[in-house]
């Protein structure tokens, strides 16, 4: 599934990296804490975060994340989307708690997928 | 590749402003040299979790990639507090981490315990108030 559609779908303020909107979205990830993104996420991946500081970036980078959802209001340092800018990542805004943002998400996917079965790694 | 790749990048300490800059390059050259998904991913989670632990806790630390034919070799050396008990430090959840550090989502105590379960071979020694060193390597898959 294309960023752009679920930036449309998801109602997504857009606060850098516009020209990246067409990458694939594959998966979705819920986290606060850096290392459990860094090892648990996947390429490909939208992540919701209520982290702001410009750390996030090279998290998102170095596993290919397909964009930074910051819920429920959050707002990005300024050299969090200086950073972002520099390598590519889209950093997404909404007013929404992540919870909804992630079940939409989630729904969205699922409908472009099957399911994940067992046998799969 | 005909030949080894290596390059060393240091890494200070509190520097979180910079944190995953060294993680960033060692990706990139990686991806140049064309290293499996697979490999490309523990390497990155290897080399970026090992960056933060220099930057959070040692005053200063060096990363050594070296890349050959058939594994990826990452050592880490700083000088800092070191750690006295390793075992405990191997837990998965136990973290001597800042409140500060903690606010900005690390210090989880997941840092140790991803960089062995990412690693082939993985090897730690410490000697307190004088540094902490690791030695890691990553097999490149069916090559």
């Amino acid at each position: 599934m294309k960023l752009q559609y679920l930036v449309e779908r998801l109602d997504l303020k857009i606060l850098c990296c516009e020209d990246k909107l067409e990458s694939d979205v594959s998966d979705g990830y819920v986290g606060d804490l850096l290392s459990d993104v860094m090892a648990n996420s996947s390429k490909g991946t939208i992540w919701i975060t209520r982290q702001s500081h410009q750390n996030i970036v090279a998290v998102a980078s170095l596993r290919e994340h397909a964009a930074i959802i910051l819920a429920l209001g959050k707002k990005p340092d300024d050299d969090t989307i200086e950073k972002a800018t520099r390598e590519g990542i889209p950093i997404l805004a909404t007013d929404r708690p992540g919870f909804e943002i992630a079940g939409r998400a989630y729904a969205l996917l699922s409908n472009d997928r099957p399911f994940r079965t067992d046998t799969e790694s | 590749m005909n030949r080894a790749y290596e390059k060393t990048f240091s890494v200070e300490g509190d520097n979180f402003d910079n944190a995953g800059t060294a993680s960033i390059e060692i990706k990139k050259i990686l991806k140049d040299l064309r290293i499996d998904e697979d490999v490309l991913r523990k390497t990155a989670i290897v080399v970026y979790e090992s960056e933060l632990n220099i930057i959070s806790y040692a005053r200063s630390g060096n990363i050594t990639l070296y890349v050959d034919d058939d594994t990826i070799n990452i050592d880490v050396k700083d000088e800092g507090p070191g750690i006295e008990d390793i075992d405990l430090a191997m837990q998965p959840g136990y973290s001597t981490a800042t409140e500060y550090i903690r606010q900005m989502g690390f210090g989880a105590g997941m840092g140790l315990y991803n960089i062995k379960s990412c690693s082939d071979l993985f090897e730690i020694s410490s000697t307190p108030n004088v540094g902490t060193r690791l030695k890691i390597i990553i097999k490149r898959n069916g090559r």
